[in-house]
């Protein structure tokens, strides 16, 4: 039957690498360029989404095998919009705020969870469990760390500023040598949140303003040293007659 | 409203709010359907490859001069085989496709994995036939065959890409396919 033979003509797949022409034809190819940090050189790709990509990588060539591998799609240098590098190199966390992000990659829970670390701001941390607390999920805790094992861009959404509540500073996408490297570049006292966090200390208060906080809070930082109290706990701080920040919401509201 | 519908009204309010974020979308969802389209008018996968190129690069300047609403209220498909068809005529008009097929012209019909490979070459082959004798078709009367009846769209459909009144797609139809049966026929026959 003619007709029915016809159809089959129907079953015709675009060439290989179709769609990737077009786009580089119209210039929507994905870009990338290499940019130093303070825990060396690392490629970033975008596109017209956003930023797609934080990767340091021991080549170019290694690089580009392992973009094509996780996002399914080829990339080709560019020039690094000047915008980018100055986020990247003053790790200015209002400014990478403000630039977008390809996380098609991710799942909902994921996008929620790096655009919550975006607020983090820089030289601070915060709990995993105040992360999945603060996205209305609080015994996500463990997927809060998946999730963030998985950012495609590191640096730029601050996962290095998520720790964990015992002192330790946990894991890290780009190595836990280089989440220390960052946080003490970013003037966080390292020895200090380890030595407390070992000694059950969770909150910093000031005995002005009677405000609780996290230990690493901008708020506490500008309490004098001899006004500064610790607490191993909510109720603790509480009995105190403390009342917590309305700025790093130490605990659930 | 079909799925594919769906999909349409999807992309064009996609394409509304942004062209450069939602681009990419379009090539994907339309890709393969723009291609295999214009294989069936040119039966040569490289022609083909180059228009189908070339349709979207002149979409995404086209929407680059649209306004959002308009944009919105694109028919993404019909709008996509039109450019498609316009450039299909030029190169028609420049020089006739050739006729003479190859086999390696007939492989991008698709393999079935449980196919036995004689069994796929076979099938490639007739398909390669019939490329051979719709290319034998005058381009008045394949491109509606090649819409109505490969593609599937509708007589409505097909005359908005064609700006023709619907009596005339359906008049076109029927006579090309009467065409191209009696002329695979008396070639098949020949061959036996």
């Amino acid at each position: 039957m003619l007709q029915t033979e016809l159809r089959t003509l129907r079953q015709v797949r675009a060439p290989e690498g179709f769609a990737g022409r077009v786009l580089a034809a119209v210039g929507l190819v994905e870009r990338y360029a290499l940019v130093e940090t303070p825990i060396g050189g690392v490629y970033v790709a975008w596109n017209e989404h956003g930023i797609s990509a934080v990767m340091p990588s021991a080549s170019e060539s290694a690089f580009r095998r392992r973009f094509a591998e996780r996002f399914e799609r080829p990339a080709e240098r560019g020039e690094l919009p000047a915008t980018l590098r100055r986020v990247i190199e003053s790790g200015d966390a209002a400014e990478a705020r403000r630039l977008r992000y390809d996380l098609r990659v991710c799942s909902e829970f994921e996008t929620a969870v790096l655009r919550k670390a975006l607020e983090i701001p820089r030289g601070q941390v915060r709990p995993y469990g105040w992360i999945a607390r603060e996205i209305g999920r609080p015994k996500a805790v463990r997927a809060v760390g998946s999730a963030l094992a998985k950012n495609p861009v590191p640096l730029l959404i601050p996962c290095h500023r998520v720790v964990r509540s015992d002192g330790t500073l946990g894991e890290y996408a780009l190595g836990a040598p280089q989440k220390v490297t960052l946080l003490k570049g970013e003037g966080l006292d390292v020895a200090r949140f380890e030595r407390e966090g070992r000694a059950g200390i969770r909150f910093h208060g000031s005995a002005t303003t009677k405000i609780f906080c996290l230990p690493s809070c901008s708020d506490m930082r500008r309490a004098k040293a001899q006004n500064v109290r610790t607490f191993r706990s909510e109720g603790e701080a509480r009995d105190a007659g403390y009342r917590p920040c309305k700025h790093c919401r130490p605990v659930a509201a | 409203m079909t799925a594919d519908d769906r999909v349409q009204s999807e992309v064009a309010a996609a394409l509304g709010r942004d062209v450069d974020a939602n681009f990419e979308r379009l090539v994907t969802t339309y890709g393969d359907r723009v291609f295999a389209f214009v294989l069936n008018l040119v039966a040569d996968r490289f022609v083909a490859e180059e228009i189908a190129q070339e349709t979207f690069v002149a979409a995404y300047r086209a929407l680059g001069g649209y306004a959002p609403p308009r944009r919105r209220a694109l028919s993404i498909r019909a709008w996509l085989y039109t450019i498609a068809l316009n450039r299909v005529r030029n190169r028609a008009r420049a020089r006739e496709f050739s006729a003479s097929l190859s086999l390696d012209d007939a492989l991008p019909v698709a393999a079935d994995a449980r196919e036995e490979p004689s069994a796929h070459a076979e099938r490639a082959e007739s398909a390669a036939e019939l490329r051979a004798a719709l290319l034998r078709l005058a381009l008045r009367y394949r491109t509606p065959v090649v819409l109505r009846h490969i593609d599937g769209r509708s007589y409505a459909e097909i005359a908005e890409i064609l700006d023709q009144p619907v009596g005339t797609v359906k008049a076109n139809v029927h006579r090309g396919l009467a065409l191209l049966q009696a002329d695979y026929e008396t070639r098949n026959h020949a061959a036996d």
